[in-house]
């Protein structure tokens, strides 16, 4: 499935990195520690975090991840979304735990086979 | 890859500035897409040299990051302005950091920058002075 996948979803609202959309979306990592996450988030994996700090842009960039989710509430600050624009990584908002949220995406996954 | 002379790259990592870190891995990380490294490679340079940056940023008062590529080797050389380790056996120890409550916050601090280097590197050396400088080294094979 591709990232554009995931916005049909209504609790998914796109906040930068839009051009990202057509990236290809094979897996779902979730972390909060950027030293783990940059060990273990693979290629074209969905990036679930509550981070939201320009540096977070940059690890999911370094790894090529598919996108970038925010669990529960989390937003971007400016400079963060500056450098997801830049870099065409695609950040998508929710209020779903990362529990949900990694259901979710699983069962698109399925879907979108 | 095609047969190519030497590339050196150089960039200055300021202290504390989060806000550009991770600019001089995303470039390294560009360069070698264009030369048409194998991904698995870039990969592991990409780990070195964010982790590499990031240290430089969390825990030095400035230094750079040099990253010699030619077509059997990269070699990253990070080396800062002090303050120094006190003790790098234990730096290398996964789990230990010296990082601030703030930094943490942020995710930062997890005690794996260090052990994420040494085992991304094909070979890996440390060196440090108090109050002088930091130094470490890295050497990833082109074709393990």
């Amino acid at each position: 499935m591709k990232v554009k996948d995931l916005l049909k979803e209504e609790n998914f609202r796109i906040i930068a990195g839009e051009e990202g959309i057509e990236k290809e979306l094979q897996g779902v990592y979730i972390g909060d520690l950027l030293s783990w996450v940059m060990a273990h988030l693979q290629e074209n994996e969905a990036w679930i975090t509550i981070q939201s700090h320009v540096n977070v842009i940059a690890v999911g960039v370094l790894n090529d991840a598919a996108c970038i989710l925010l669990a529960e509430g989390a937003s971007l600050d400016e400079d963060a979304k500056k450098k997801a624009n830049e870099e065409n990584l695609a950040v998508i908002e929710t209020n779903l735990t990362a529990y949900e949220l990694a259901v979710k995406v699983n069962k698109l996954m399925k879907e979108n086979e | 890859m095609k047969l190519m002379s030497a590339i050196n790259l150089e960039f200055v990592v300021a202290k504390e500035d989060f806000s550009k870190a991770g600019e001089a891995s995303s470039s390294i990380k560009k360069t070698l897409k264009k030369l048409g490294i194998d991904s698995k490679i870039i990969r592991k340079v990409a780990i070195v040299t964010y982790e590499a940056e990031m240290n430089i940023v969390i825990h030095s008062i400035g230094g750079k990051i040099m990253v010699d590529i030619d077509t059997e080797k990269i070699k990253i050389q990070a080396i800062d302005q002090g303050p120094g380790i006190e003790d790098t056996e234990k730096a290398m120890e996964v789990g230990f950091s010296t990082a601030t409550q703030k930094v943490r916050e942020l995710g930062f601090g997890a005690g794996m920058g260090l052990p994420n280097i040494k085992k991304n590197s094909d070979n890996f050396e440390i060196s440090s002075e108090i109050n002088k400088y930091t130094k470490i080294e890295s050497l990833i094979y082109v074709n393990p």
